[in-house]
Order: structure tokens, then C-alpha cells, then sequence
């Protein structure tokens, strides 16, 4: 076989290998997890069918609690964040400030969840930043108030963090799906029938956002409900949510708890399905309510003061998100900082240095695993694409649904019955095995954020090479990569950035031994000295952001350097 | 052929070599016949890894033992010293009984247990150390007893652990330190939300009850034997009778609580609480020098005195270095080695040794070491507890996750 046929039976077989590597783990470990939810985990004595383990989970102290926690907490954070983001879209569209807006929330996106938990935590204890700032001028605390932020029952401060990353994160795709429809012809014919900008936006633009923004809306609802990292940084611990109670039972001595832990992950599972399918029952009752409101044809200039309020909400999420990310810079340089000093007392670098050589080892793993999990998803995303385009098969669509299976189904009820696989061969706390559950999502988010771009590209250049007698290959490597080249370079760095902030899955497949950057941080922020925890979340945020300034100076340095 | 002919040649050589030795062992004393032997080994011992300054302080000990006697150290870092005992329980399984890889294990509580009970330790070997006399077993009771079990020499004590209150004396004056149970309770009447503890699922946070059942129960040697069913519930009435009306008062209502002792000493420093508490009785003064807490707090213990307990070495029974462990375990209990060890810029733990046995020389050795105001004196720290049977915390644990639930 030469390597031209070699390299054609590759792309042949790509969309298939690509599915396997990423299915694969996420039906066998769904398997290994409902299987020992009734009892049978031959391993431990489990050999027959039986409701035991759900008893156990019905009896444990606080279960009730910790179901609504759940429930109201992912339903909370995706309902405001869907509510900021429509706000802002509607209340932004027209300002000049919306073209801007991508690059403003980029670096929010590419923010490990967990780093900004931490910063946030800080920010809004009672003896955290906002309250020193603040007191005792202007509040009359001499001393930190005894109320609950971090830790609350109701879990708020969940809600507020995941809102920081959802929102950015509804906002980049709501700007995508306006790019599918002819938004602004349709604008401009509602304001001439005299309706605000916002209500225009709102009646005629967002119902055909609503649906092409359904998965990503869904996946937000299913991260939302099973979140771990920041319900382990920011929500209650007694008790805490059901995927954290998963986890911390998984992590116990005592074997017997797997069984209660798997009907808790298979119960997480049950529940983000049923909450799918609500949403799309919500879904349909916004679709109606907005149709009717239409169909009235009442002008409202209110519904513009709304759409500010939303939209300064939003705003204010990322200056949140900035006072985050900027109370972790300042801890990791602070000598010292006592309550109600406003800044630290004076500033060191002696932290960073003392760290340095216990940061360098989950750096290196930090980097190994983000490089090689975005090059091989890459390599498998590009060739299913050029397969698809050289194929011209049928729609592209169907295959999205399982794509964003990875997203969709909770990361706990597929990891936990993964990890007993892993164990069962051998391969658990390997690197290859940790690699490979980060495969599973930076294929899905390489794939999502690349496909519109390639689909997009004029094939016409192609064409052009082609008929001069180039190579299919060479039309790939020298016209068709190098005008793609920023979209996949972005692609990458979010793939990138995936991994990077990857906790559950590095934790699970990597049995404690595979140490990166945010599964020590993560560990960290359970009470170890704030000025160190600010050196590993800052430089677990700096990672992804570096990757995503590369993606974005990349191809303006290449272009430059072409032109000498 | 030849194989064979070199282990029957060794074989019959053996009882020589026996003889020869123990003819030796007669002209020398049996602690030079250690030291010699030991010389040019290379002990490993495996060791919790999981805090800096001990770390640093098993790579000085490896030093002076190799200048001093020829003994290098081979620091096996563990994330849980369980590893260690599972490893010389492979080997047993395995059949090696000699030359096994672990020589040394720093051990206490239930891996202690489990390794005495299974007979998985060479010893007794406190009595063959010189230094072995200077041990305190009287007041630093921990030192013979450990979670209950009876030590039997078949460890060496180096460090010792003991709970202490830490607090800010900006806040909390000196003189009105709650030096009981009791009087804790009544300090947080009047200082509503300005107490915690770690949650009980934490080892800290389980001490901050078993300390509290000690200090309130009329008959604390109670605890020593396991808890049964019907003596549980009358011996911790107490001890939740004294909860149920403290727990309002504590921080946060006592709704929420601090995951683990280093969360609850940043609320110390972030100004949220007055009282944290530690295992260490240098840690006050440690933490204060790091930064980590303000320059004004300082410790006390309750008046009858805390639970604590002593981390030991141990010398598993199929060791290949058994001469050098022992060599490197006396010098552990060295006046000048626990002096070191006590010293806040080291190690900052407390020493094992018995005041009233030390030389004048010795004594020195400890009364020039740097101080700091937050450095309690011996005398304040008052008597050492002993842990209660693990029984017990177990089944406390479980009974105040049951009480706190919500």
C-alpha cells in the first residue's frame, strides 16, 4: 500500500475510529456504573441483583437536602445564565460594543472553572475582598460578619460561579447562531414597523436562536447538575451535592460505598435526563409565549430597560470574574493580609519561588496531556471533516446529537463506572488512560467549534489547485489548512483549555497518581495557605489563556513573517 | 553445577559464620556489634511525605547518620503509610523473610496495630538502644501506649503530638482563656459565633469531640476499652448533652463547619473566629513566623491536660537493614536530634524524652533553643491524655453526622 492509499484508507476509517475513542469510555463506564447500582459488582461480593445499594442511598443523613441542592442549583445557574446572556444579546446586538464583545469574554472562557472558584471564594467570604474593601467604612464591621456566603445551604455561591462561565459561554454561542440566520435584515424590518431595538431582537431574532442554541443550552443544564470542582470549592458540606457525595464516597476506605456511590451516579444520570427533557418542554413554552407576545404586536419600550438590566448583570459577571482572577494574582504575591486591610501589606515573590519546584512537575503533566489529547483530537476532527467534505455525505447534523453525548451525560456517572474498568485492566493511574478521558471531551468541543468554519470555507480555491494539477493532499496542506488556519488554531486552544481544566476526569483515571495543575489546586483550596493556592490557580488559569493568546497572534506573526 | 555447589558451600558455612559471630558478640558489647554491622548499609525508610519540613528533617537525619556511623537513609516518600504495611505483608505472603525492602516505617495508630498484632515487626527493639532509658513513660504516657494498644518496645518514639487551643490574644485576653470543656462553653455564651471545629468526617475534627468526652466524662480510662452498644449511649450523654448547647453558638450557628484544621486556621487569620486548635504545640509560633496567623496568638490546653499521641519507628520483622534501622532509631532519640526536632525553624515537634533523666548538658540543649512568644513552656502545656479506643471515634463520628444532618 502506498502512503497516499494508506493515508486515504485512514480518512476513510476516521469518522468510525473517532467515534470509538470517544464513545467507547462513555458506554462501557455507563455500563460499570448502573451495573453496581443494583448490586452487582462480583469484585467486592456483589454477585446477584439487588436494591440494597439504593437503600443505602435513601437512609443516607441529609440525602433529601442534597437532592434539591442538586436540583435547585443546576436549574438556578442555567436559568440565569440563558436569562443574561438573551439579556445581553438583545440589549448589546446593536451597539457598536457587540463586535467587541468576543474578544472581551474570551479569556473568561478559557478559565479553568475551579481557578475561578477559588478567586471567587475569596472575593465574597465575609472576611473576603469585597468585605475588607468595604469595611469597617462603610459597612461598621470591626469585625467579619457570622453569615454564610462560601458553603451556603442554598448553594448561591454555586450558582454565581457557574453563571461567571456559562454566560460568556451562551453569549460566544448565541453570536454563532446569529451568523445561521439573516438577523439583520429581519432587524431592520421590526424597527421599521417601530418596535426597540431590544423588543425587535427579542420577538423576531431569539426564537430562531433558541433552537439552534438548544444543545448548548442543554449541555450547560447537565454540566450544571453535576458539577464537582466548584460544589467542592463553593457549595455545603453536609450535605453537599450529589455528585460530590459520589466522589467523596468513591474516595472513602471503605469499599462497600462504591454500591450507594453508583445508585447516587446513576440516580445524578436519571435526573439529568429528566431535566433535558424538561428544558425542552420549557423550551417549547417560551417558543409559544414569545409567539403570542408577537402575534399581539403591543411596542413595549420597558422590555429595553429590562434587556440593560440583564445586560449590565452580565457585566457585572465579568467584573466579577476579573476581581476573581485578580485576588488570586494578588494573594500569590502578598506577604501578608489581614482583615480589613484592602490590600495585602506588602508584596513578595517568595512564595512563587518556594513553590517552584513542587509547581513544575503538574505543570509538565498539565502541559504533556493538554498537547498531546488537542493534537490527536485534532488530527482525528480534521480528518472526519475532510472526510465529510470530500464525501459530500448526507446532513452533518445527525452525528451532532452524539457528539455532544459527552456533554450531556453527567462526567460522574460514566468516570465511575470507567475508573472499575480501568482498575479491572490494570491501566488506572496510567497516563494513557488519563489522556483518553480527556480525549472524550476535547474531541466534541474541537469538533463543535470547528466545524462551522471548515463547512464554511470557499471550495472553490481547492477546486482552482486542483485543476492545476496539485494533489489532493498538497490542495489539504499548502491553500486549504493555511486559510483555515486562525479557526483551527482557536479550535485548538479550546481544546486546550478543556484539558487543562479537566478535574473529575484526571482525578478518576488518574487514581490520585497523575498530578496537573487543577487537581491540585482543587485539592488546595480545602484550607491550605491562600498565598499557594494563589500561586497554582493562577498558573492553572495562565495555561489555557496563554494557549488562546498564541491561537490569536499566531497567524497575524505568520502573515508578517511571510511577507519578508 | 556450579550453582549448586556455591549454595552448599554457603550452607555449610553459615553455622560457622554463626558461631564465629556470636563468639564476637561475647568480647564486644552488642551495641558496637550493631554499630559494626551496620556500617555501610543503606536503611529505607518509608515515610509520609505529605509535609516539607519533615522531609527535610529525614535528609539531615540521613546525613548525620552516614557521617557518624556509615548509615545512609533512602527516604521512601508515602502518600499513606499503609502502603509500607501492605508491602511487608506482600512479602510475608510472598515468602521472603529475609530481605525485605521496607527497614524502617514511621507508624502509629491502626497501621501500628495491624503490623504488632500480624507479627509483621522485628523487636522488641526500644530495649537494645542505649538511649532507650532517657524515654519518658510516665507523663508522655503515649510513648508506651498507643490508641490503646501496648507498645511493648516494639517501637522507638521520636515525636509526640499533643492538641493545644490556639488563639488570638488580641481578642481573647490571656487570663480568660476556658481552660475546660465547661468553661468553653460558657467563654462562647458570651462570644457567640467565635468558635469551630474541623468536621468530624477530619481527624481534627473527631480529637476537638474525643478531647471534650475525656474532659467531661467522671471515669476516662472508660475509653481505653472498645465502646459497646449499651455503654456508648451513657458514657457520650455528656458529651452531647454539653454539644446540644454549644453547637448554636458556634460559628456559622454551627451549620457549617471548617473541612480540616489548616481551613479552620485561616479563619483564625481572616479575623471570622478567636480559637483554632492544633496538633502540634509549636505550631502556634511556626504558623505565626510563616505568616499564616497574626504575631499575637498564642496556645493553651485544657487544665486536666489534652489527648495526644506519639509517632513512632518501626522495624518490620524480614528487614534487610535491621542493624542500621536500629542505629538510625537510636540516634532519633538523641538529646540533641529531639532537641532539633523541637526547634521551630525545624521541625517544631514535641521531643519524647523524659526532662527529669537528662543531663545537665542535655537540659541545655533544649533551654537554648530560639523562642517565641507564641511557644507555650512545658509546664503550660500540662499532662498528656491517651487517645481513646478507635472504637470510639468511630461511632462519635457517626452519631454527629447523624445529629447534624440536616
Amino acid at each position: 500500500m502506498t502512503a497516499r492509499a494508506l493515508a486515504h484508507t485512514l480518512l476513510r476509517l476516521s469518522p468510525g475510529l473517532t467515534l470509538v475513542v470517544f464513545l467507547a469510555p462513555i458506554v462501557a463506564g455507563l455500563v460499570g456504573t448502573i451495573l453496581p447500582a443494583f448490586g452487582f459488582l462480583p469484585a467486592l461480593g456483589g454477585d446477584s441483583l439487588s436494591l440494597d445499594p439504593w437503600r443505602r442511598l435513601f437512609e443516607t443523613p441529609g440525602f433529601a437536602a442534597a437532592l434539591t441542592l442538586t436540583l435547585t442549583t443546576g436549574w438556578s445557574a442555567t436559568l440565569v445564565s440563558m436569562l443574561v446572556a438573551i439579556g445581553m444579546a438583545a440589549a448589546l446586538h446593536h451597539r457598536p460594543v457587540a463586535r467587541r464583545l468576543g474578544a472581551w469574554i474570551a479569556p473568561a472562557l478559557a478559565m479553568p472553572h475551579s481557578a475561578l472558584a477559588i478567586g471567587m471564594a475569596f472575593l465574597i467570604l465575609p472576611s473576603g475582598w469585597l468585605a475588607r474593601a468595604l469595611s469597617p467604612w462603610l459597612t461598621g464591621w470591626s469585625r467579619p460578619p457570622d453569615f454564610s456566603t462560601v458553603g451556603h445551604e442554598s448553594g448561591w455561591p454555586i450558582v454565581l460561579a457557574l453563571a461567571l462561565k456559562e454566560v460568556p459561554y451562551l453569549m460566544l454561542m448565541t453570536l454563532g447562531a446569529l451568523n445561521q440566520i439573516p438577523a439583520a435584515a429581519q432587524l431592520r424590518a421590526a424597527r421599521a414597523l417601530g418596535y426597540g431595538p431590544s423588543q425587535a431582537w427579542l420577538a423576531v431574532v431569539l426564537p430562531q436562536v433558541l433552537a439552534q442554541i438548544r444543545l448548548p443550552a442543554m449541555a450547560v443544564l447537565a454540566f450544571s447538575l453535576s458539577v464537582v470542582d466548584v460544589a467542592m470549592i463553593l457549595g455545603p458540606g453536609n450535605p453537599p451535592t450529589l455528585a460530590v457525595l459520589v466522589v467523596r464516597w468513591l474516595g472513602d476506605p471503605d469499599p462497600r460505598l462504591l454500591f450507594p456511590a453508583a445508585a447516587a451516579a446513576t440516580l445524578l444520570l436519571a435526573l439529568v435526563i429528566a431535566s433535558l427533557a424538561a428544558w425542552r418542554a420549557v423550551e417549547a413554552v417560551a417558543q409559544a409565549t414569545l409567539g403570542r407576545w408577537a402575534t399581539r404586536g403591543a411596542r413595549q419600550p420597558a422590555i429595553g430597560h429590562a434587556a440593560d438590566i440583564a445586560a449590565g448583570a452580565g457585566i457585572t459577571l465579568l467584573a466579577l470574574t476579573a476581581a476573581s482572577m485578580l485576588s488570586l494574582a494578588l494573594w500569590s504575591v502578598a506577604t501578608r493580609w489581614r482583615w480589613s486591610d484592602a490590600w495585602p501589606e506588602g508584596f513578595t515573590s517568595a512564595t512563587w519561588m518556594r513553590q517552584a519546584d513542587s509547581l513544575a512537575g503538574p505543570a509538565a503533566t498539565t502541559l504533556a496531556l493538554g498537547l498531546a489529547a488537542t493534537l490527536i483530537a485534532l488530527a482525528l476532527v480534521l480528518a472526519c471533516l475532510e472526510r465529510e467534505a470530500q464525501g459530500r455525505e448526507g446532513k452533518p447534523s445527525r452525528s451532532l446529537a452524539l457528539l455532544y453525548l459527552p456533554l450531556l451525560v453527567p462526567q460522574v456517572a460514566f468516570l465511575f463506572g470507567l475508573q472499575i474498568l480501568l482498575v479491572r485492566f490494570g491501566i488506572d493511574g496510567s497516563f494513557g488512560a488519563v489522556l483518553w478521558t480527556h480525549l472524550v471531551f476535547a474531541i466534541p468541543y474541537l469538533f463543535l467549534s470547528l466545524a462551522d468554519p471548515w463547512r464554511s470555507y470557499d471550495d472553490r480555491y481547492s477546486r482552482s489547485a486542483l485543476s492545476l494539477g496539485a494533489s489532493r493532499w498538497r490542495v489539504f496542506w499548502r491553500i486549504k489548512l493555511p486559510i483555515l488556519l486562525p479557526p483551527v488554531l482557536i479550535a485548538a486552544a479550546v481544546a486546550f483549555a478543556v484539558s487543562a481544566g479537566l478535574y473529575l476526569p484526571t482525578l478518576l483515571a488518574g487514581a490520585g497518581r497523575i498530578a496537573t495543575l487543577t487537581t491540585e489546586a482543587v485539592t488546595l483550596s480545602s484550607g491550605a495557605d491562600r498565598r499557594v493556592i494563589g500561586t497554582w490557580a493562577m498558573l492553572q488559569a495562565a495555561f489555557p489563556l496563554a494557549a488562546y493568546g498564541a491561537a490569536v497572534a499566531w497567524p497575524a506573526l505568520f502573515r508578517r513573517l511571510r511577507r519578508w | 553445577m556450579i550453582d549448586r555447589r556455591h549454595l552448599l558451600a554457603l550452607s555449610a558455612a553459615a553455622p560457622l559464620l554463626g558461631l564465629n559471630r556470636a563468639a564476637r558478640a561475647q568480647s564486644a558489647s552488642p551495641w558496637t556489634e550493631i554499630l559494626a554491622r551496620a556500617r555501610g548499609q543503606t536503611v529505607y525508610w518509608n515515610a509520609w511525605a505529605g509535609d516539607e519540613q519533615t522531609n527535610d528533617f529525614i535528609t539531615w537525619v540521613g546525613g548525620q547518620t552516614k557521617a557518624r556511623h556509615g548509615v545512609a537513609i533512602q527516604h521512601v516518600r508515602l502518600k499513606d503509610t499503609a502502603e509500607a504495611v501492605t508491602k511487608v505483608i506482600a512479602e510475608k505472603a510472598a515468602g521472603r523473610l529475609a530481605g525485605g525492602g521496607v527497614d524502617l516505617i514511621w507508624i502509629n495508630g491502626p497501621n501500628f496495630l495491624a503490623m504488632k498484632a500480624q507479627g509483621l515487626l522485628h523487636g522488641p527493639v526500644l530495649p537494645v538502644l542505649p538511649n532507650a532509658g532517657l524515654v519518658d513513660t510516665t507523663n508522655k504516657r503515649s510513648n508506651v501506649v498507643d490508641f490503646t494498644t501496648p507498645v511493648d518496645g516494639m517501637a522507638v518514639p521520636w515525636r509526640l503530638a499533643q492538641l493545644v487551643f490556639v488563639y488570638e490574644s488580641a481578642r481573647l485576653r490571656p487570663a480568660d482563656v476556658p481552660r475546660s470543656a465547661e468553661a468553653l462553653l460558657v467563654w462562647a455564651r458570651r462570644n457567640p459565633g467565635r468558635l469551630t471545629h474541623p468536621n468530624v468526617a477530619n481527624f481534627m475534627g473527631s480529637t476537638f469531640l474525643k478531647q471534650a468526652l475525656i474532659d467531661l466524662s467522671p471515669d476516662p480510662d472508660l475509653f481505653q476499652r472498645p465502646a459497646t452498644d449499651a455503654g456508648f449511649d451513657t458514657a457520650t450523654a455528656p458529651l452531647w448533652n454539653w454539644y446540644d448547647q454549644l453547637r448554636p453558638l458556634l460559628w456559622r450557628q454551627g451549620r457549617q463547619f471548617p473541612e480540616n484544621a489548616a481551613a479552620q486556621r485561616q479563619l483564625l487569620n481572616d479575623g471570622e473566629i478567636d480559637i483554632t486548635l492544633s496538633f502540634s504545640p509549636t505550631e502556634a509560633a511556626v504558623a505565626a513566623q510563616a505568616g499564616l496567623l497574626p504575631e499575637s496568638v498564642r496556645s493553651f490546653t485544657f487544665a486536666k491536660g489534652s489527648i495526644g499521641n506519639t509517632s513512632f519507628v518501626a522495624i518490620p520483622f524480614n528487614a534487610a537493614h535491621k542493624e542500621g534501622a536500629l542505629v538510625v532509631a537510636d540516634f532519633l532519640l538523641e538529646p540533641a536530634t529531639q532537641a532539633r526536632a523541637q526547634d521551630i525553624r525545624h521541625l517544631g515537634s514535641i521531643n519524647v524524652l523524659d526532662a527529669g533523666k537528662l543531663s545537665p548538658e542535655q537540659s541545655r540543649l533544649f533551654e537554648v533553643l530560639p523562642g517565641h512568644p507564641a511557644l507555650p513552656a512545658p509546664a503550660e502545656l500540662g499532662a498528656i491524655q491517651l487517645e481513646p479506643h478507635a472504637s470510639w471515634m468511630t461511632r462519635i463520628a457517626t452519631e454527629w453526622s447523624r445529629r447534624t444532618a440536616r
